[in-house]
Protein backbone atom coordinates (compact mmCIF):
# COMPACT_ATOMS: atom_id res chain seq x y z
CA UNK A 1 0.00 0.00 0.00
CA UNK A 2 1.33 3.56 -0.55
CA UNK A 3 -1.67 4.84 0.91
CA UNK A 4 -3.04 6.96 3.30
CA UNK A 5 -3.49 5.09 6.86
CA UNK A 6 -6.22 7.07 9.47
CA UNK A 7 -5.71 5.41 13.19
CA UNK A 8 -9.24 5.96 14.59
CA UNK A 9 -9.16 6.50 18.67
CA UNK A 10 -11.91 4.09 20.12
CA UNK A 11 -14.30 6.17 22.19
CA UNK A 12 -13.25 9.18 20.80
CA UNK A 13 -15.46 8.80 17.95
CA UNK A 14 -16.09 12.29 16.58
CA UNK A 15 -12.59 13.62 16.52
CA UNK A 16 -11.85 10.49 14.66
CA UNK A 17 -13.93 10.91 11.99
CA UNK A 18 -12.42 14.31 11.41
CA UNK A 19 -9.31 12.55 10.88
CA UNK A 20 -11.06 10.51 8.50
CA UNK A 21 -12.19 13.67 6.88
CA UNK A 22 -8.65 14.36 7.08
CA UNK A 23 -7.57 11.54 5.15
CA UNK A 24 -9.90 11.96 2.41
CA UNK A 25 -8.70 15.66 2.17
CA UNK A 26 -5.03 14.12 2.11
CA UNK A 27 -6.31 12.13 -1.01
CA UNK A 28 -7.52 14.60 -2.97
CA UNK A 29 -4.16 16.19 -2.99
CA UNK A 30 -2.31 13.06 -3.30
CA UNK A 31 -4.18 10.97 -5.36
CA UNK A 32 -3.33 8.30 -2.61
CA UNK A 33 -5.96 5.77 -1.23
CA UNK A 34 -7.86 5.93 2.37
CA UNK A 35 -7.78 3.30 4.51
CA UNK A 36 -8.29 3.12 8.41
CA UNK A 37 -7.10 1.01 12.06
CA UNK A 38 -8.28 1.34 15.21
CA UNK A 39 -7.47 -0.84 18.57
CA UNK A 40 -10.18 -2.60 19.12
CA UNK A 41 -13.46 -5.34 18.63
CA UNK A 42 -14.08 -5.50 14.81
CA UNK A 43 -17.63 -4.70 15.69
CA UNK A 44 -16.50 -1.16 17.81
CA UNK A 45 -18.54 1.70 17.46
CA UNK A 46 -15.91 3.14 15.57
CA UNK A 47 -15.63 0.60 13.21
CA UNK A 48 -19.26 0.84 12.56
CA UNK A 49 -20.35 4.66 12.97
CA UNK A 50 -17.98 5.58 10.33
CA UNK A 51 -20.01 3.44 7.42
CA UNK A 52 -20.97 7.06 7.13
CA UNK A 53 -17.96 7.84 5.41
CA UNK A 54 -16.37 4.23 4.90
CA UNK A 55 -12.97 3.95 3.67
CA UNK A 56 -12.09 0.73 1.66
CA UNK A 57 -10.48 -1.12 4.36
CA UNK A 58 -10.58 -1.20 8.40
CA UNK A 59 -7.95 -2.61 10.31
CA UNK A 60 -9.18 -4.00 13.58
CA UNK A 61 -6.31 -3.98 15.90
CA UNK A 62 -6.42 -6.56 18.22
CA UNK A 63 -4.50 -8.35 20.95
CA UNK A 64 -5.25 -8.98 24.79
CA UNK A 65 -2.18 -6.62 25.97
CA UNK A 66 -3.84 -3.53 24.57
CA UNK A 67 -6.98 -4.19 25.85
CA UNK A 68 -5.56 -0.98 28.04
CA UNK A 69 -3.88 1.45 26.71
CA UNK A 70 -0.21 1.68 27.31
CA UNK A 71 2.43 3.78 24.90
CA UNK A 72 4.92 0.66 24.71
CA UNK A 73 2.12 -1.66 23.28
CA UNK A 74 0.40 0.69 21.04
CA UNK A 75 4.00 1.85 19.75
CA UNK A 76 4.76 -2.46 18.77
CA UNK A 77 1.24 -2.96 17.12
CA UNK A 78 1.11 0.29 14.90
CA UNK A 79 4.95 -0.35 13.95
CA UNK A 80 4.26 -3.86 13.17
CA UNK A 81 1.16 -2.45 11.05
CA UNK A 82 2.69 0.25 9.68
CA UNK A 83 5.94 -1.87 8.47
CA UNK A 84 3.20 -4.72 6.55
CA UNK A 85 0.81 -1.75 5.01
CA UNK A 86 3.98 0.45 4.25
CA UNK A 87 1.45 3.42 3.88
CA UNK A 88 3.07 7.44 3.02
CA UNK A 89 1.35 9.45 5.32
CA UNK A 90 -0.49 8.29 8.29
CA UNK A 91 -3.34 10.45 10.24
CA UNK A 92 -4.05 10.59 13.74
CA UNK A 93 -6.12 12.60 15.93
CA UNK A 94 -4.85 15.44 17.98
CA UNK A 95 -5.86 13.46 21.77
CA UNK A 96 -4.03 13.10 24.46
CA UNK A 97 -3.70 9.52 23.71
CA UNK A 98 -1.91 9.96 20.36
CA UNK A 99 0.37 12.54 22.10
CA UNK A 100 1.43 10.03 24.17
CA UNK A 101 2.34 7.25 21.60
CA UNK A 102 2.99 8.88 17.76
CA UNK A 103 5.80 10.90 18.46
CA UNK A 104 7.59 7.72 19.93
CA UNK A 105 6.57 5.54 16.94
CA UNK A 106 7.75 8.13 14.35
CA UNK A 107 11.13 8.31 16.27
CA UNK A 108 11.12 4.33 15.14
CA UNK A 109 10.77 5.19 11.16
CA UNK A 110 12.89 8.27 11.67
CA UNK A 111 10.40 10.61 11.24
CA UNK A 112 8.42 13.54 13.46
CA UNK A 113 4.83 13.92 14.14
CA UNK A 114 3.59 16.98 12.11
CA UNK A 115 1.40 17.44 15.69
CA UNK A 116 -1.78 19.12 15.68
CA UNK A 117 -2.88 20.64 12.03
CA UNK A 118 -5.02 22.54 11.26
CA UNK A 119 -5.20 22.27 7.33
CA UNK A 120 -2.94 20.71 4.77
CA UNK A 121 -2.26 22.52 0.89
CA UNK A 122 -1.11 21.52 -2.42
CA UNK A 123 2.43 19.82 -2.07
CA UNK A 124 1.31 17.99 0.55
CA UNK A 125 2.43 20.95 3.28
CA UNK A 126 0.63 20.74 6.26
CA UNK A 127 -0.05 24.01 8.68
CA UNK A 128 -0.50 24.38 12.22
CA UNK A 129 0.10 26.93 14.89
CA UNK A 130 2.39 28.16 16.19
CA UNK A 131 3.62 30.64 19.18
CA UNK A 132 0.58 30.22 21.04
CA UNK A 133 -1.98 30.69 17.95
CA UNK A 134 -0.52 34.11 17.22
CA UNK A 135 0.66 32.64 14.11
CA UNK A 136 0.60 29.86 11.44
CA UNK A 137 3.39 27.89 10.34
CA UNK A 138 3.65 25.65 7.29
CA UNK A 139 5.75 22.73 7.38
CA UNK A 140 7.06 20.30 4.86
CA UNK A 141 8.11 16.52 5.04
CA UNK A 142 11.60 16.42 3.34
CA UNK A 143 11.88 12.90 3.37
CA UNK A 144 10.67 9.73 1.87
CA UNK A 145 8.22 8.76 5.16
CA UNK A 146 6.24 7.47 5.70
CA UNK A 147 4.77 10.52 7.10
CA UNK A 148 3.18 10.75 10.49
CA UNK A 149 0.82 13.61 10.99
CA UNK A 150 -2.09 14.53 13.72
CA UNK A 151 -5.14 16.56 13.05
CA UNK A 152 -6.68 19.51 15.63
CA UNK A 153 -10.32 18.77 16.98
CA UNK A 154 -12.79 20.60 14.58
CA UNK A 155 -9.90 21.64 11.52
CA UNK A 156 -11.56 18.86 9.67
CA UNK A 157 -15.73 18.76 9.96
CA UNK A 158 -16.85 15.39 9.41
CA UNK A 159 -20.15 15.94 8.87
CA UNK A 160 -20.74 14.94 4.78
CA UNK A 161 -21.55 11.47 4.49
CA UNK A 162 -19.54 9.55 1.86
CA UNK A 163 -21.50 6.44 0.48
CA UNK A 164 -19.64 2.85 0.51
CA UNK A 165 -18.74 -0.34 2.32
CA UNK A 166 -16.01 -1.32 4.54
CA UNK A 167 -14.17 -4.46 4.83
CA UNK A 168 -13.23 -5.38 8.34
CA UNK A 169 -10.07 -7.17 8.34
CA UNK A 170 -8.43 -8.27 11.68
CA UNK A 171 -4.68 -7.46 12.45
CA UNK A 172 -2.95 -9.66 15.07
CA UNK A 173 0.29 -7.83 16.49
CA UNK A 174 3.01 -10.18 17.90
CA UNK A 175 3.35 -8.44 21.60
CA UNK A 176 5.15 -9.94 24.58
CA UNK A 177 3.92 -9.10 28.07
CA UNK A 178 7.86 -8.01 29.00
CA UNK A 179 8.33 -5.65 26.64
CA UNK A 180 5.78 -3.17 27.87
CA UNK A 181 7.09 -1.05 30.76
CA UNK A 182 4.13 0.59 32.56
CA UNK A 183 1.10 -0.49 34.19
CA UNK A 184 -1.69 2.08 34.06
CA UNK A 185 -4.62 2.16 36.76
CA UNK A 186 -8.18 2.45 36.06
CA UNK A 187 -9.25 6.31 34.67
CA UNK A 188 -10.72 8.27 37.84
CA UNK A 189 -12.48 11.55 38.02
CA UNK A 190 -10.65 14.47 40.04
CA UNK A 191 -12.48 16.31 42.22
CA UNK A 192 -16.13 15.84 42.26
CA UNK A 193 -17.76 18.13 39.48
CA UNK A 194 -20.24 20.25 41.10
CA UNK A 195 -20.02 23.13 38.24
CA UNK A 196 -21.91 22.02 34.90
CA UNK A 197 -19.63 25.07 32.49
CA UNK A 198 -21.02 23.03 29.76
CA UNK A 199 -24.89 23.46 30.30
CA UNK A 200 -24.25 27.25 31.33
CA UNK A 201 -26.04 29.86 29.40
CA UNK A 202 -23.54 32.28 30.23
CA UNK A 203 -19.99 32.66 31.50
CA UNK A 204 -17.25 35.47 31.65
CA UNK A 205 -13.79 33.59 31.49
CA UNK A 206 -10.64 35.20 33.47
CA UNK A 207 -7.16 34.98 32.31
CA UNK A 208 -3.91 35.80 32.87
CA UNK A 209 -4.46 39.51 32.34
CA UNK A 210 -5.92 39.77 35.91
CA UNK A 211 -2.57 39.76 37.42
CA UNK A 212 -3.68 39.02 40.88
CA UNK A 213 -6.14 36.54 42.63
CA UNK A 214 -6.55 39.82 44.54
CA UNK A 215 -8.24 41.50 41.59
CA UNK A 216 -10.74 38.25 40.70
CA UNK A 217 -13.83 40.11 42.34
CA UNK A 218 -13.77 42.82 39.54
CA UNK A 219 -14.78 39.88 36.85
CA UNK A 220 -16.56 38.11 39.17
CA UNK A 221 -19.40 41.58 39.75
CA UNK A 222 -19.10 41.36 35.74
CA UNK A 223 -20.66 38.12 36.10
CA UNK A 224 -23.01 38.60 38.78
CA UNK A 225 -24.66 41.19 37.04
CA UNK A 226 -25.01 38.88 33.98
CA UNK A 227 -26.39 35.95 35.60
CA UNK A 228 -23.36 34.23 34.43
CA UNK A 229 -20.93 31.16 36.05
CA UNK A 230 -17.52 32.67 36.03
CA UNK A 231 -14.70 30.31 34.59
CA UNK A 232 -10.84 30.66 33.77
CA UNK A 233 -8.40 29.71 31.50
CA UNK A 234 -5.41 27.35 32.71
CA UNK A 235 -3.05 29.60 34.27
CA UNK A 236 -5.69 30.52 37.02
CA UNK A 237 -6.66 27.41 37.83
CA UNK A 238 -2.96 26.19 38.20
CA UNK A 239 -2.46 29.19 40.70
CA UNK A 240 -5.34 27.75 42.56
CA UNK A 241 -6.92 31.17 41.96
CA UNK A 242 -10.27 29.38 41.11
CA UNK A 243 -11.31 25.53 41.76
CA UNK A 244 -10.17 23.07 38.72
CA UNK A 245 -13.44 22.63 38.18
CA UNK A 246 -13.81 26.42 36.59
CA UNK A 247 -11.04 25.46 33.96
CA UNK A 248 -12.49 25.48 30.39
CA UNK A 249 -10.46 24.36 27.73
CA UNK A 250 -8.92 21.12 26.23
CA UNK A 251 -7.83 19.54 29.77
CA UNK A 252 -10.81 20.99 31.58
CA UNK A 253 -14.67 21.64 30.63
CA UNK A 254 -16.07 22.10 27.01
CA UNK A 255 -18.93 24.93 27.01
CA UNK A 256 -20.91 26.03 24.59
CA UNK A 257 -22.98 29.07 26.38
CA UNK A 258 -24.78 31.51 24.35
CA UNK A 259 -22.92 34.70 25.54
CA UNK A 260 -18.95 33.68 26.72
CA UNK A 261 -16.70 36.97 27.84
CA UNK A 262 -13.07 36.20 28.17
CA UNK A 263 -11.35 39.13 29.69
CA UNK A 264 -7.31 38.72 29.86
CA UNK A 265 -7.51 35.63 28.43
CA UNK A 266 -5.03 35.65 24.81
CA UNK A 267 -6.72 32.98 23.54
CA UNK A 268 -3.87 29.85 23.33
CA UNK A 269 -5.30 26.61 21.04
CA UNK A 270 -6.19 24.83 24.29
CA UNK A 271 -8.32 27.11 25.57
CA UNK A 272 -10.08 28.16 22.11
CA UNK A 273 -10.92 24.66 21.71
CA UNK A 274 -13.18 24.48 24.97
CA UNK A 275 -15.45 27.14 23.13
CA UNK A 276 -15.97 26.59 19.49
CA UNK A 277 -19.46 25.80 20.42
CA UNK A 278 -19.78 29.37 22.21
CA UNK A 279 -22.70 30.88 19.95
CA UNK A 280 -21.82 34.68 21.08
CA UNK A 281 -17.77 35.50 22.13
CA UNK A 282 -16.73 38.64 23.26
CA UNK A 283 -13.32 39.56 24.35
CA UNK A 284 -11.88 41.65 26.47
CA UNK A 285 -7.48 42.18 26.04
CA UNK A 286 -5.21 45.20 25.80
CA UNK A 287 -3.40 43.27 23.05
CA UNK A 288 -4.92 44.03 20.17
CA UNK A 289 -2.98 40.70 18.44
CA UNK A 290 -3.89 38.58 20.30
CA UNK A 291 -5.45 35.49 18.83
CA UNK A 292 -8.93 35.22 20.85
CA UNK A 293 -10.01 38.42 18.76
CA UNK A 294 -9.82 36.04 15.64
CA UNK A 295 -12.77 33.56 17.04
CA UNK A 296 -14.49 36.77 18.94
CA UNK A 297 -17.37 38.18 17.78
CA UNK A 298 -16.84 41.28 19.55
CA UNK A 299 -13.51 42.33 20.86
CA UNK A 300 -12.69 45.64 22.77
CA UNK A 301 -9.54 46.65 23.02
CA UNK A 302 -8.35 47.83 26.51
CA UNK A 303 -7.22 47.70 29.86
CA UNK A 304 -9.37 45.15 31.36
CA UNK A 305 -9.05 47.31 35.17
CA UNK A 306 -11.30 49.98 32.94
CA UNK A 307 -13.33 48.30 30.57
CA UNK A 308 -14.89 45.60 33.13
CA UNK A 309 -16.20 47.85 36.00
CA UNK A 310 -16.98 49.70 32.84
CA UNK A 311 -19.02 47.51 31.42
CA UNK A 312 -20.62 45.76 34.94
CA UNK A 313 -22.05 49.56 35.10
CA UNK A 314 -23.57 49.54 31.87
CA UNK A 315 -24.89 46.17 32.46
CA UNK A 316 -26.60 47.05 35.49
CA UNK A 317 -27.70 49.97 33.69
CA UNK A 318 -29.67 48.16 31.22
CA UNK A 319 -30.88 45.77 33.19
CA UNK A 320 -32.38 48.58 35.84
CA UNK B 1 18.19 10.55 42.72
CA UNK B 2 19.79 12.24 39.87
CA UNK B 3 16.99 13.88 37.77
CA UNK B 4 17.84 15.76 34.35
CA UNK B 5 15.66 18.08 33.59
CA UNK B 6 15.53 19.32 29.79
CA UNK B 7 13.85 23.22 29.96
CA UNK B 8 13.56 25.72 26.73
CA UNK B 9 14.01 28.94 26.94
CA UNK B 10 11.10 30.75 24.39
CA UNK B 11 10.03 34.13 23.93
CA UNK B 12 8.30 35.81 26.68
CA UNK B 13 4.42 35.38 27.27
CA UNK B 14 3.91 39.13 26.41
CA UNK B 15 6.30 39.28 24.21
CA UNK B 16 5.09 40.89 20.80
CA UNK B 17 6.69 38.46 18.14
CA UNK B 18 6.90 39.63 14.75
CA UNK B 19 7.71 37.74 11.53
CA UNK B 20 11.05 38.27 10.00
CA UNK B 21 11.88 39.57 6.86
CA UNK B 22 12.09 36.03 5.12
CA UNK B 23 8.77 34.53 6.92
CA UNK B 24 10.80 31.60 8.19
CA UNK B 25 11.17 32.49 11.84
CA UNK B 26 10.18 35.64 14.07
CA UNK B 27 12.55 38.67 14.80
CA UNK B 28 14.28 37.90 17.49
CA UNK B 29 16.50 40.63 18.34
CA UNK B 30 13.87 42.98 19.89
CA UNK B 31 12.75 40.39 22.68
CA UNK B 32 12.54 39.11 25.61
CA UNK B 33 12.63 35.19 26.58
CA UNK B 34 12.06 32.79 29.17
CA UNK B 35 11.75 30.33 30.82
CA UNK B 36 8.75 27.91 29.10
CA UNK B 37 6.21 27.13 31.51
CA UNK B 38 5.48 23.47 31.93
CA UNK B 39 9.41 23.37 31.81
CA UNK B 40 9.27 25.57 34.74
CA UNK B 41 6.88 22.88 36.74
CA UNK B 42 9.32 20.13 35.37
CA UNK B 43 11.98 21.66 37.27
CA UNK B 44 10.03 22.31 40.14
CA UNK B 45 8.90 18.61 40.92
CA UNK B 46 12.42 17.56 40.14
CA UNK B 47 13.42 19.87 43.15
CA UNK B 48 10.87 18.79 45.58
CA UNK B 49 11.59 14.79 44.36
CA UNK B 50 15.26 16.01 45.50
CA UNK B 51 14.30 17.97 48.58
CA UNK B 52 12.57 14.41 49.48
CA UNK B 53 14.80 11.79 48.54
CA UNK B 54 18.11 13.01 48.24
CA UNK B 55 20.18 12.92 45.32
CA UNK B 56 21.21 16.10 42.30
CA UNK B 57 19.57 18.08 39.87
CA UNK B 58 20.61 18.61 36.78
CA UNK B 59 19.23 21.36 33.89
CA UNK B 60 20.18 20.42 30.48
CA UNK B 61 18.79 23.13 27.43
CA UNK B 62 20.06 23.66 23.68
CA UNK B 63 19.94 26.49 22.23
CA UNK B 64 22.09 29.74 21.49
CA UNK B 65 24.37 32.04 23.80
CA UNK B 66 21.41 34.10 25.55
CA UNK B 67 19.67 30.75 26.47
CA UNK B 68 22.54 30.79 29.55
CA UNK B 69 20.28 33.20 30.98
CA UNK B 70 17.40 30.78 31.83
CA UNK B 71 20.00 28.47 32.55
CA UNK B 72 21.01 30.55 35.69
CA UNK B 73 17.71 30.96 36.82
CA UNK B 74 17.21 27.29 37.36
CA UNK B 75 20.12 26.93 39.09
CA UNK B 76 18.94 29.95 41.10
CA UNK B 77 16.36 27.94 41.71
CA UNK B 78 18.10 24.98 43.32
CA UNK B 79 19.17 22.97 39.93
CA UNK B 80 22.93 21.72 41.44
CA UNK B 81 24.51 22.10 37.17
CA UNK B 82 23.83 22.41 33.90
CA UNK B 83 24.65 21.22 30.60
CA UNK B 84 24.37 23.64 27.75
CA UNK B 85 24.08 22.36 24.52
CA UNK B 86 24.88 25.06 22.14
CA UNK B 87 23.55 25.29 19.02
CA UNK B 88 22.82 28.24 16.98
CA UNK B 89 20.32 26.48 14.61
CA UNK B 90 17.59 24.96 16.65
CA UNK B 91 14.57 26.71 14.47
CA UNK B 92 16.28 24.62 11.39
CA UNK B 93 16.18 21.37 13.52
CA UNK B 94 12.97 19.62 13.50
CA UNK B 95 11.67 18.00 17.12
CA UNK B 96 13.86 15.03 16.70
CA UNK B 97 17.21 16.59 15.98
CA UNK B 98 16.86 18.74 19.16
CA UNK B 99 15.76 15.58 21.18
CA UNK B 100 19.03 13.91 18.78
CA UNK B 101 21.00 16.28 21.06
CA UNK B 102 19.59 16.64 24.30
CA UNK B 103 19.74 12.70 24.06
CA UNK B 104 23.81 12.98 23.61
CA UNK B 105 23.88 15.26 26.13
CA UNK B 106 21.86 13.11 28.30
CA UNK B 107 23.12 9.65 28.15
CA UNK B 108 26.65 9.73 29.71
CA UNK B 109 24.83 11.43 33.19
CA UNK B 110 23.06 7.76 33.63
CA UNK B 111 19.88 9.38 35.63
CA UNK B 112 16.99 8.02 37.37
CA UNK B 113 14.62 10.30 36.03
CA UNK B 114 14.57 12.56 32.81
CA UNK B 115 11.96 15.47 33.20
CA UNK B 116 10.74 17.88 30.75
CA UNK B 117 7.68 19.92 30.34
CA UNK B 118 4.55 18.67 28.20
CA UNK B 119 4.92 21.45 25.44
CA UNK B 120 7.36 24.30 24.29
CA UNK B 121 5.25 27.66 24.29
CA UNK B 122 6.81 28.89 20.63
CA UNK B 123 6.23 25.94 18.70
CA UNK B 124 4.22 23.45 20.71
CA UNK B 125 5.06 20.25 18.86
CA UNK B 126 4.49 18.36 21.98
CA UNK B 127 7.15 15.74 21.61
CA UNK B 128 10.41 16.15 22.72
CA UNK B 129 10.27 14.19 26.14
CA UNK B 130 8.69 11.51 24.18
CA UNK B 131 11.42 11.30 21.36
CA UNK B 132 14.04 11.75 24.15
CA UNK B 133 12.57 8.44 25.69
CA UNK B 134 12.62 6.56 22.70
CA UNK B 135 16.24 7.61 21.57
CA UNK B 136 17.56 6.59 25.55
CA UNK B 137 15.65 3.01 25.63
CA UNK B 138 13.66 4.25 28.27
CA UNK B 139 9.81 4.04 29.19
CA UNK B 140 8.29 7.64 29.37
CA UNK B 141 4.35 9.06 30.54
CA UNK B 142 3.24 12.03 29.39
CA UNK B 143 1.00 15.25 31.05
CA UNK B 144 2.23 14.32 34.19
CA UNK B 145 0.90 16.05 37.63
CA UNK B 146 2.41 14.34 40.07
CA UNK B 147 5.60 11.91 41.35
CA UNK B 148 5.39 9.22 43.90
CA UNK B 149 8.97 7.34 44.25
CA UNK B 150 8.45 3.92 45.94
CA UNK B 151 11.63 1.67 47.37
CA UNK B 152 14.43 3.08 47.88
CA UNK B 153 15.39 5.77 45.77
CA UNK B 154 18.19 3.35 44.00
CA UNK B 155 18.66 1.54 40.92
CA UNK B 156 15.71 -0.49 42.36
CA UNK B 157 13.55 2.71 42.61
CA UNK B 158 9.64 2.13 41.05
CA UNK B 159 7.18 5.00 40.22
CA UNK B 160 3.76 5.97 40.62
CA UNK B 161 2.81 8.57 38.16
CA UNK B 162 -0.70 10.88 38.45
CA UNK B 163 -0.82 11.43 34.28
CA UNK B 164 -3.92 13.96 33.74
CA UNK B 165 -6.48 12.75 31.08
CA UNK B 166 -9.06 14.78 28.91
CA UNK B 167 -11.65 16.14 30.51
CA UNK B 168 -11.33 16.02 34.10
CA UNK B 169 -9.98 12.43 34.43
CA UNK B 170 -6.76 11.21 35.52
CA UNK B 171 -5.00 8.02 36.16
CA UNK B 172 -2.20 6.44 37.98
CA UNK B 173 0.75 4.81 35.98
CA UNK B 174 3.18 2.46 38.16
CA UNK B 175 6.49 2.15 35.97
CA UNK B 176 10.40 1.19 37.00
CA UNK B 177 13.17 3.94 36.76
CA UNK B 178 15.26 5.20 35.20
CA UNK B 179 12.29 6.75 32.88
CA UNK B 180 11.37 9.97 30.98
CA UNK B 181 8.32 11.88 32.18
CA UNK B 182 6.57 14.81 30.66
CA UNK B 183 5.11 17.22 33.06
CA UNK B 184 1.41 19.15 33.11
CA UNK B 185 1.70 22.99 34.72
CA UNK B 186 -0.51 22.97 37.60
CA UNK B 187 0.85 19.92 39.04
CA UNK B 188 2.77 21.65 42.25
CA UNK B 189 3.49 25.35 43.01
CA UNK B 190 6.74 27.36 41.43
CA UNK B 191 9.24 28.70 43.56
CA UNK B 192 10.87 31.76 42.79
CA UNK B 193 14.34 32.28 43.31
CA UNK B 194 15.89 33.69 46.21
CA UNK B 195 18.28 36.11 46.65
CA UNK B 196 20.72 33.85 48.05
CA UNK B 197 19.79 31.01 45.23
CA UNK B 198 21.32 34.03 42.55
CA UNK B 199 24.67 34.50 44.50
CA UNK B 200 24.78 30.85 44.54
CA UNK B 201 23.99 30.45 40.98
CA UNK B 202 26.75 32.19 39.79
CA UNK B 203 29.33 29.50 41.67
CA UNK B 204 27.38 26.43 40.11
CA UNK B 205 28.84 24.08 36.72
CA UNK B 206 27.68 24.78 33.47
CA UNK B 207 29.24 22.43 31.40
CA UNK B 208 28.80 23.58 27.52
CA UNK B 209 28.81 21.54 25.03
CA UNK B 210 28.78 22.70 21.29
CA UNK B 211 26.11 20.77 19.19
CA UNK B 212 28.56 19.87 16.41
CA UNK B 213 30.66 17.73 19.40
CA UNK B 214 27.90 15.46 19.76
CA UNK B 215 28.09 13.88 16.53
CA UNK B 216 24.47 13.55 15.92
CA UNK B 217 22.59 14.16 12.44
CA UNK B 218 20.93 17.50 12.18
CA UNK B 219 19.62 16.74 8.54
CA UNK B 220 15.69 17.56 9.42
CA UNK B 221 13.09 15.33 7.91
CA UNK B 222 10.64 18.37 7.93
CA UNK B 223 11.43 21.94 7.90
CA UNK B 224 9.00 24.66 8.44
CA UNK B 225 8.71 26.81 5.58
CA UNK B 226 6.78 29.60 5.92
CA UNK B 227 5.37 31.72 8.75
CA UNK B 228 2.24 34.08 8.24
CA UNK B 229 -0.72 35.62 10.41
CA UNK B 230 -3.55 33.17 10.75
CA UNK B 231 -6.75 34.36 9.12
CA UNK B 232 -9.51 35.19 11.05
CA UNK B 233 -12.44 32.74 11.57
CA UNK B 234 -14.68 35.38 12.25
CA UNK B 235 -15.62 39.36 11.45
CA UNK B 236 -14.86 40.80 15.16
CA UNK B 237 -16.63 44.12 15.56
CA UNK B 238 -14.10 45.92 17.42
CA UNK B 239 -15.95 48.29 19.37
CA UNK B 240 -14.24 51.63 19.27
CA UNK B 241 -14.04 54.44 22.06
CA UNK B 242 -13.09 54.42 25.71
CA UNK B 243 -13.69 51.93 28.50
CA UNK B 244 -17.15 53.45 29.32
CA UNK B 245 -18.02 53.99 25.81
CA UNK B 246 -17.11 50.52 24.23
CA UNK B 247 -18.75 49.12 27.51
CA UNK B 248 -22.31 51.02 26.33
CA UNK B 249 -21.35 49.87 22.70
CA UNK B 250 -21.38 46.53 23.47
CA UNK B 251 -24.29 46.54 26.25
CA UNK B 252 -26.49 48.26 23.13
CA UNK B 253 -24.93 44.63 21.01
CA UNK B 254 -25.91 42.20 24.14
CA UNK B 255 -29.34 43.64 24.05
CA UNK B 256 -30.43 44.07 20.51
CA UNK B 257 -28.30 41.78 18.35
CA UNK B 258 -27.26 38.71 20.40
CA UNK B 259 -30.33 39.15 22.78
CA UNK B 260 -28.98 37.94 26.12
CA UNK B 261 -29.62 41.09 28.26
Amino acid sequence: MSGILVVQEAGRNRISFEALAAGRRLSELTGLPVETAAVGDPNAAVFVEPSGQPPAVAYAVKHPLLEKYTSDGYVLAFEQLIRKLEPSYIVFPHTYQSRDYVPRLATRFGQVLLSDIVAMEAGPTFVRQVFQGKMTGTYRPLSGGPCFVSIQAGAFPADQPVAGTTTILPFEPQIDAAQIRTTPGAPFRGSSQTVDLGSAQRIVSVGRGIKEAENLPLVQALATALGAEIAASRPICDNGWLPMERQVGSSGQTVAPKLYVAVGISGAIQHLVGIKGSQCIVAINKDPDAPIFEVADYGIVGDLFEVVPALTAAVKAAKA
Amino acid sequence: MKIIVAIKQVPDRDAQVRIDAAAKWIEESDIQFALNESDAYALEEALQLKEKHGGEVIVVSAGPERVGQTIREALAKGADRAIHVACDDLGTRDALGVARLLAAAVKPENPDLVLTGLQSEDLGLGQTGVILAELLGLPHATLILHIDVEGDAGSSAHIKVKRELEEGWFQEIEMPTPAVLTIQSGGNKLRYATLMGIKRAKLKEVRTLAASELGTDAAPVVILERLALPQKQKSTQILPGNAKEAAAALVEKLKFEVRVL
